[in-house]
Order: C-alpha cells, then sequence, then structure tokens
C-alpha cells in the first residue's frame, strides 16, 4: 500500500473561483522523501491542508496510509504528523512544555517516543525552559519538528519547513529529515527553494496550482533537452542584455555569478563567443553545465 | 568613487546583549551590496540603525551624507525600503499605492500622475492598474512595490529579502529591476538568503554572531575561503555562529 | 483524562503569564466599582431641590429648617404650583421638590396626620432614592420627637412619587450591574479571544490534525475564566460590602450560584463568538458592541426599561445579564430565596443550553 495517493485533486477558493489546486496526481511510497517544489501561490499549502483532512477538495480523492482524506479523517489525524508553514507552537510555553502537550495531546509521552526526537532535541535541551517565542527561526523550526514528530507518525507533513531560516539551518534540518527518513517515516514536504529540491528520493515541481513534473531530482535534469551553458564576462548586465538579444539563444538567465543559456542551431560554444565578442564583451568564459532543478523549473515555466 | 554608507564602529546593546557590535564598511554609488548573516546575527539591527529606525548604542556612520544620529528625517528622504514583509497595501489598488507612497515622499501631484503612468507602462500592469493589490500574484507584489519603494528616486534603496517564495523566473526579473536602478546610480542594500542572488551583488558582507566577519566581492570571497560555491563560503562562516535571534 | 489536565494545565500557564491581562481583568472591577459607588456620592451631595410650602405653619417650617441644617441640598423656597414644578424636573433645575399641602399644621393637630408629598426625578434613580430617603428620615425624625411631646402621636405621611422611573429599577443598582458587566467581559470577550488567538497563530491548524476532541479545547479554555470570575465577584461583593455599605440581604451561597450559572451562559457565548469569528479583532468588537453595549442598554442597570419603547422592552428579554441582573438584585437587595427567582434562572439554564447546542454545531472540524 502506498502512503499518500492523489487522484485528480482540485480545489477552488472564493467568489471569483481561484483555482488553486488543479487536477493534481501523485503518490508516494513508504518510506519516501516527497518533495512538492514551487513558488508561494503555487497551490503547495492547500494540498497539504487538504491531505492532512483540514480542506475538503472540490473534486478528486486522496488517501493517506489508504484512509480517505474526507470519509476517514478521524483515522488520518491520529496518525500524520503536520507542521504548518507558519510557525504554530505556542509562544508563551516553554520548549519543554510545548513538547510535553503534544504529546499529551496524542495520547503519548515524550519518554517513548524519544528516540526519535533525541538526535534534533538534544539541540534544543539546554533551551527547555526558554519560551518558545524566543528561539531563533531555526530553533523553532526544530522544536517544531519535535512537536510534529512525538506522537511517531507514519506520514509527516512538513509546509515550507525552511522558509524564512538561514542556509546553514537549512542545510541542518534536510540532514534531520535523511535520518528520519531511516526510521522508516513517509515524509512529505514542500519548499519554495529549488536548491533543496536534490535532498527528495522525488520531487514534483508545482506552479499555479498544476504540476509541471513529476520524478526523481535526477531524472528530471537528465530529461533536460538542450546542452545549458554557463557564460561569464566582464560586464553580467551587458552580458544578459546581449544573450537575450541573439537570435540563436532559446533560454538566458541570470545564474549566480554565471549566466545560463541554451542555444540552438549552434554545433559548439564558438559561435555565442563570437557574438560576444562582436557586442563588445571581453573576458569571455563559457562551458557546457549540469543543468539544476531551477534550470529545470525555469524551462517548464517558460514553456 | 562616492561613498554613500559609511560606519565606525557602530554597535547597538540592548542590555547586555550586543546586537551589532563593532560594524565598520562602506558602499558607494550605483553598488549593489548584499548583506548577508544567519538568523540572528544582527542584520535587521544593523539594517533598522542604518534606515534611521534605531539610534547606535555608538560609533558613527552617515547614509547618504547625513548623520544617523541628528539628520534622521534627512536619511528617511533620501532612502528607499521595502521588505518581505510589509511593502503595500492589499486593499488598495495598484494605483492607489503608487499615489500614497508618492504622496507620503513628498512627490507633486503631476510628478506623480507621471511617474504612475511609465511605472505601470515599465511593469506591463495596464490591465491591473485599478485592481486591488491582493489579487496579484506574489512575484508581481514584490516588483511592484520595489519600483515604488525607488519611485522618490531615493540615493540608496533598503531591500530586506525581497525575492523570499518567488518563483525563479519573477525572481530573476526582480533582479533586472535591481540591476536598472543601480545602472541610473540607486545604491542597493539587499538582504537575502538564496545564495546564488548573493552571486549578483557588487559586494557582499557576511554577518556572524554580531559582527562582519567578511565583505568582498563574490569572487574574492570564494578564492579566500577556497570554495565553489558562496553557500560553502556562507557554511564556513555561520556554522560557528553561538546565537540564534 | 490524562489529556484533559495537560490542557488546562496550559490554559492556565497562558492566562497567568499574561500578567498585563491579568492586571487588567482583576483591577477592572475594583475601579469600576470605586467609581461607580463614588461618583454616586458625588452627585447626592449638592442636589438642588426645591420646597414648596403652601402651609407656612410652624410644622412646615420646623421640617423645612432641618432639611436646610442638612449638608446634602441646596435648597430654594418657591412658590410653584404642579405644572412649575414639572417644567423645573425637566429642564433639569431640580432633582427634588418637596411640598406641603395647605393646612398641615391643622391637618397635624386636628386629625392627627399630615401629608407631604416628595417629587424626585427617578430618571437618575440611584440618586432619587438616596434624596427621597434623606427627607422622609428628616420628616420621621421630627415625628418622632414631636411624639414625645404629644399624647397622641402624629402621622406624617412622606407621599413620595418617582417622577419618570416610577417603580425605581435600580436601587443601589450599580453593584449588580458592574458584575453583570465584569462576568460578561472577562468571560464572553477573554475566552473568544483565547479560542480566537489559537486559529490565529495556526495552532488550531495542528490541533485539528490530531486525536484531540474540538470541544475539549473550548472546555479547557473556559474553565481558568470561571475561576477567575468567581474571584472578580467575591472582590465585587466584598467591596460592596466594606466599601460602599451596600449590604447582600439575602444568602450567599445562592448569590455564587446563580453568578456561576451566568458565568457559564457568558462562557458558552464566548465560545460561540469564536466558533463564528476567525481573528482576535474581530471577535474582541463583537463581544464589546454585541455583549457589552447590551449589557449596559437592556439589563435595567444604567436606563429603566419600562420606559423604552415597547420594541426594544421585548428585545431586552434576550439579553442574558437582564436575567442575571434580576436574579442578582433581588438576592441582594430584596433579600428574597430562591422561590422568587426560580423563572429567570431557568430562562439562563435554557439560554446556555441554546447557546451550547449552537456552537457545537457551527464547530468546524476543517479550516474552511
Amino acid at each position: 500500500m502506498k502512503a499518500v495517493v492523489v487522484t485528480n485533486l482540485s480545489k477552488v477558493y472564493g467568489k471569483e473561483k481561484t483555482r488553486a489546486v488543479h487536477d493534481v496526481s501523485f503518490s508516494v511510497e513508504k518510506g519516501e522523501l516527497f518533495g512538492l517544489i514551487g513558488p508561494d501561490g503555487a497551490g503547495k499549502t492547500s494540498i497539504f491542508r487538504m491531505l492532512t483532512t483540514l480542506l475538503l477538495p472540490d473534486n478528486g480523492t486522496a488517501t493517506v496510509d489508504g484512509f480517505d482524506v474526507v470519509k476517514d479523517y478521524r483515522q488520518i489525524r491520529n496518525t500524520v504528523g503536520y507542521m504548518p508553514g507558519k510557525f504554530s507552537l505556542y509562544q508563551d510555553l516553554t520548549v519543554e512544555e510545548n513538547l510535553n502537550f503534544f504529546a499529551s495531546v496524542f495520547g503519548t509521552s515524550i519518554q517513548e517516543n524519544y528516540h526519535l526526537i533525541k538526535d534534533i532535541y538534544i539541540q534544543l535541551e539546554k533551551f527547555k525552559d526558554r519560551r518558545a517565542g524566543k528561539l531563533s527561526g531555526g530553533m523553532k523550526q526544530k522544536l517544531a519538528l519535535c512537536c510534529a514528530l512525538i506522537h511517531k507518525p507514519t506520514v509527516l507533513f512538513l509546509d515550507e519547513p525552511t522558509t524564512g531560516v538561514d542556509p546553514v539551518s537549512r542545510k541542518e534540518f534536510w540532514e534531520m529529515l535523511k535520518r528520519l527518513k531511516t526510521e522508516g517515516i513517509t515524509i512529505v514536504v514542500s519548499t519554495p527553494y529549488m536548491d533543496e529540491a536534490s535532498m527528495c528520493d522525488r520531487i514534483a515541481l508545482i506552479q499555479m496550482g498544476k504540476i509541471m513534473s513529476i520524478d526523481t531530482p535526477e531524472n528530471i535534469v537528465a530529461a533536460y533537452p538542450v546542452p545549458l551553458y554557463a557564460v561569464k564576462a566582464d560586464n553580467m548586465f551587458l552580458l544578459l542584455k546581449n544573450l537575450g538579444a541573439y537570435e540563436k539563444t532559446i533560454y538566458s538567465y541570470a545564474y549566480g555569478e554565471y549566466a545560463h543559456a541554451s542555444f540552438r542551431n549552434v554545433s559548439d560554444e564558438a559561435e555565442p563567443v563570437k557574438f560576444l565578442n562582436e557586442s563588445g564583451l571581453r573576458e569571455i568564459e563559457i562551458y557546457q553545465t549540469t543543468p539544476t532543478i531551477e534550470d529545470c523549473f525555469i524551462k517548464l515555466l517558460k514553456n | 568613487m562616492e561613498t554613500v554608507i559609511k560606519t565606525e564602529n557602530l554597535t547597538k546593546r540592548f542590555g547586555d546583549f550586543i546586537a551589532a557590535n563593532e560594524i565598520s564598511f562602506e558602499v558607494y554609488k550605483g553598488e549593489i551590496f548584499g548583506f548577508l548573516g544567519a538568523n540572528g546575527a544582527g542584520k535587521t539591527t544593523a539594517m533598522r540603525m542604518l534606515c534611521g529606525l534605531s539610534i547606535p548604542s555608538s560609533g558613527k556612520a552617515t547614509i547618504a551624507g547625513y548623520d544617523i544620529y541628528r539628520q534622521t528625517e534627512l536619511i528617511k528622504k533620501n532612502i528607499g525600503y521595502m521588505s518581505q514583509k510589509f511593502s503595500l497595501y492589499d486593499d488598495l489598488t495598484i494605483l492607489e499605492n503608487i499615489q500614497f507612497f508618492g504622496g507620503i515622499y513628498g512627490l507633486s501631484n503631476k510628478q506623480i500622475k507621471d511617474k504612475s503612468e511609465s511605472l505601470i507602462e515599465q511593469l506591463g500592469l495596464h490591465q491591473e492598474a485599478k485592481k486591488l493589490v491582493v489579487s496579484l500574484p506574489l512575484g508581481w507584489k514584490q516588483k511592484l512595490s520595489f519600483s515604488v519603494a525607488v519611485l522618490h528616486e531615493p540615493k540608496i534603496v533598503f531591500l530586506d529579502e525581497p525575492t523570499g517564495g518567488v518563483d525563479p523566473v519573477t525572481r530573476r526579473q526582480f533582479w533586472d529591476l535591481i540591476y536598472e536602478a543601480a545602472n541610473r546610480g540607486v545604491t542597493i542594500f539587499v538582504t537575502t538568503h538564496y545564495m546564488d542572488e548573493a552571486e549578483y551583488c557588487n559586494r557582499i558582507s557576511i554577518m556572524v554572531d554580531g559582527k562582519i566577519e567578511a565583505l568582498d566581492t563574490p569572487s574574492h570571497l570564494k578564492k579566500t575561503f577556497a570554495a565553489t560555491s558562496m553557500d560553502e563560503v556562507f557554511y564556513q562562516l555561520a556554522r560557528g555562529a553561538k546565537r540564534g535571534d | 483524562m490524562k489529556q484533559f489536565i495537560i490542557f488546562l494545565r496550559k490554559e492556565f500557564a497562558h492566562v497567568l503569564r499574561d500578567r498585563k491581562t491579568l492586571l487588567i481583568l482583576f483591577g477592572m472591577p475594583i475601579t469600576q466599582i470605586l467609581i461607580f459607588g463614588f461618583a454616586l456620592t458625588n452627585e447626592v451631595k449638592n442636589s438642588k431641590i426645591v420646597v414648596v410650602d403652601n402651609a407656612k405653619d410652624v410644622a412646615s417650617h420646623k421640617i423645612i429648617s432641618r432639611i436646610e441644617a442638612s449638608r446634602y441640598f441646596e435648597i430654594e423656597e418657591a412658590m410653584l404650583n404642579a405644572n412649575q414644578i414639572e417644567e423645573s424636573f425637566q429642564q433639569g433645575l431640580i432633582r427634588m421638590a418637596v411640598v406641603f399641602p395647605a393646612n398641615f399644621n391643622h391637618d397635624l393637630v386636628h386629625q392627627n396626620k399630615g401629608q407631604v408629598q416628595i417629587i424626585a426625578d427617578a430618571s437618575d434613580p440611584n440618586t432619587a432614592t438616596t434624596l427621597t430617603n434623606y427627607v422622609s428620615a428628616i420628616i420621621q425624625d421630627y415625628q418622632a420627637e414631636m411624639d414625645k411631646v404629644n399624647a397622641i402621636p402624629y402621622r406624617i405621611e412622606p407621599q413620595v412619587r418617582m417622577l419618570y422611573n416610577p417603580q425605581l429599577k435600580g436601587v443601589h443598582n450599580f453593584v449588580p450591574g458592574v458584575i453583570a458587566l465584569v462576568l460578561m467581559l472577562v468571560c464572553v470577550m477573554m475566552t473568544a479571544v483565547s479560542i480566537v488567538r489559537e486559529k490565529e497563530t495556526g495552532t488550531m491548524e495542528i490541533l485539528l490534525v490530531s486525536p484531540f476532541k474540538p470541544m475539549m479545547v473550548m472546555i479547557s479554555k473556559a474553565i481558568p475564566y470561571l475561576i477567575l470570575s468567581l474571584i472578580n465577584v467575591t472582590s465585587i461583593l466584598l467591596l460592596s460590602v466594606f466599601v460602599l455599605k451596600v449590604p447582600v440581604n439575602g444568602s450567599i451561597l445562592l448569590l455564587f450560584a446563580e453568578s456561576t450559572l451566568f458565568i457559564i451562559t457568558c462562557l458558552t457565548l464566548g465560545i460561540f463568538i469564536s466558533v463564528k469569528t476567525n481573528s482576535q479583532q474581530v471577535a474582541m468588537l463583537i463581544s464589546l458592541m454585541g455583549m457589552m453595549l447590551p449589557t449596559i442598554l437592556f439589563s435595567g442597570f444604567m436606563f429603566p426599561i419600562e420606559n423604552m419603547p415597547k420594541a426594544l422592552q421585548i428585545f431586552s428579554n434576550i439579553v442574558p445579564s437582564k436575567w442575571f441582573y434580576i436574579i442578582v438584585k433581588s438576592i441582594m437587595i430584596k433579600g428574597v430565596g430562591f422561590s422568587e427567582i426560580w423563572k429567570e434562572t431557568v430562562i439562563l439554564i435554557g439560554m446556555t443550553i441554546f447557546l451550547l447546542g449552537l456552537s457545537l454545531k457551527n464547530f468546524k472540524i476543517r479550516l474552511a
């Protein structure tokens, strides 16, 4: 049995019938780390809320652990763990009180499942008498994860757990998720940071309520249809301008210190270099690069 | 090169806690300056002092030539500010937002009219000009609020995580706007959690535990720390951070 | 059960850690009682009264000079007819009129019986009663004195007429009124706000995705405020008995039992508001505008209901505080037992059950 099965799920909001989620289907294997990757407003939160039985779908069905999200909502609420996008713990309770509280809400105790949260909680332990509202962003995130884990959920839903968190804390957070995976917990996670996609077993790229692509990160990258070049020159602003104006350019955009570009009907990089040289750019550096998930996402958006 | 931001040993204490510890740096006209740091490193505190919202405990600083102790009102007139959290009024239309912010910066009616026309033209928002801001997608909202922040032609614009959660295409369009403004001579002071965006900056500083631990061009920093990406540089520096916010 | 206890513990932590709110909640009833209490005595002092002496005889002169000697009144003697008195009242020039009929002394001496008319502006019922009681006491004093001298006792009958509010709803009414107000505020508003806060901060989202029963959330939210309110009732009663000298004539136990009932009514009202709203601001506004105002307007505490248009009189019946106000007044001031207030009690119980049912029916097990 699959951990999560989503079939043609749709959700519309309000009088204007804004389509938040449109005909979305995917499934998640037991023990998998599945990522929903997309910007704010893509529909990630709506999908999470439907899967955690907080919202009723307007169309389609979904099951979690084999339970229907509409009919069997009670069973789902007993077994899943959920961490909403916004920090949602009691700010005026201490770290320990929060954890204790959520443990007893699920009829368990900290001791019972301590092994699950041990690695994370150790970092929080020295702050255990501090109020949750006084923790740093990264610490809050860790505490929220502990609270969502304390009842040993079968499926863990994490809605944008790393938004607004600095890169170091983000890295640590993903390492924690990898460790949890070894405990056999299925994890469904969403993020707007494309660079986090590679940490997932499989990902769905989502935009405007629609899934554009589902596969392993490697396969998505491998499916990139054309060679992609990284280009650098003495003036980035002019480089981007000229790449955009070049008739053989398919896509071109800034990517860190380089510009990424793909070209049609060119056998090698010599041709675009010649063009850029003629446009007055100097110190041109160009090489073929492996696309990232971000490159793939941009390609899908531009199609 | 004209210096528009200059700080010397700028410090802010909250009781025993030193949020910003003897920060010294300079930012030049037309520069895109990346201001990075882990959560709680003191970025927000430093930025508030620079915007004239918070008086430093000690140290010196001038913003656009004005003293940050005595001339905060003049500073506010000469800077623009935009953050991820608050930027525009959701319940006003795009046009009304432009008029409002133009108005509070003292633009004349004629200026406001011309500016809003050219701005709507530039962003391609003809269809949406009379719509409420709340109905705009996040990326559009952020682009619009940047344009509003530079409406009064400030010397410096402060951007606090302007692109959080924005899709990669719109994020780049946002940076196009930044580049254009910098080309016009506006100095950009920006914080971000996207390390690829750090690469777009002319120079960046990285704050750790209230101090500026590194300040250089992205390529120099990578060389200094023997790193292949800014991500690595940041990780090396911030890993040892002791405190959170 | 263990779950419930830990939930309750969390609620107490929320309430006790918010020191500022706690201070307001405990300070408010005390200040209200003191303000109402002292504002009232100031009203009575320097009250303008007019004396119409149609008798101009020994007895009337004696009584008038006694009234004049009192430090409470600014007295004026004038020969006014009934219409003129009425006019003075309407213009707010005077608060009370004392009218001696012609032949006052003559009646006393020959019939051993005289009448004095005391007319008071009872639109401010507190002042009116205080004033009339005072004058009646002066007259009785005089009577008692004369009794020592005369063989057959005189009977002077002060004919008290309350203008505008004849049944004098609102004798010492501010104490029951403040109790109703404070309970309304603490129970309705605080409960509603504290539940809605969980929605706003997103913790309700997590609680919904858990096996915990939502109704338990609400019950455990209500309990700290129940206790808090009982403390408030106690402090109000202590203040009114010992500082303002307003006695509790009936059974204290009954008073507390009825207060508890009203607190529960208010709590269910708060729960109902929280079920229907999603932001603390809205919850607060509804509690203030929708609950506080009707309590002030329609409980009979400030404004006599009898003088309102029929439609408003009917409307006042759905305001729970009206019934509670009647109950408290009956116990405190009239000193009656349960047999006299069972009807009001039943109405409050009915309202509570109705609101609870409505909240349960409207409770959302999902976000939208």
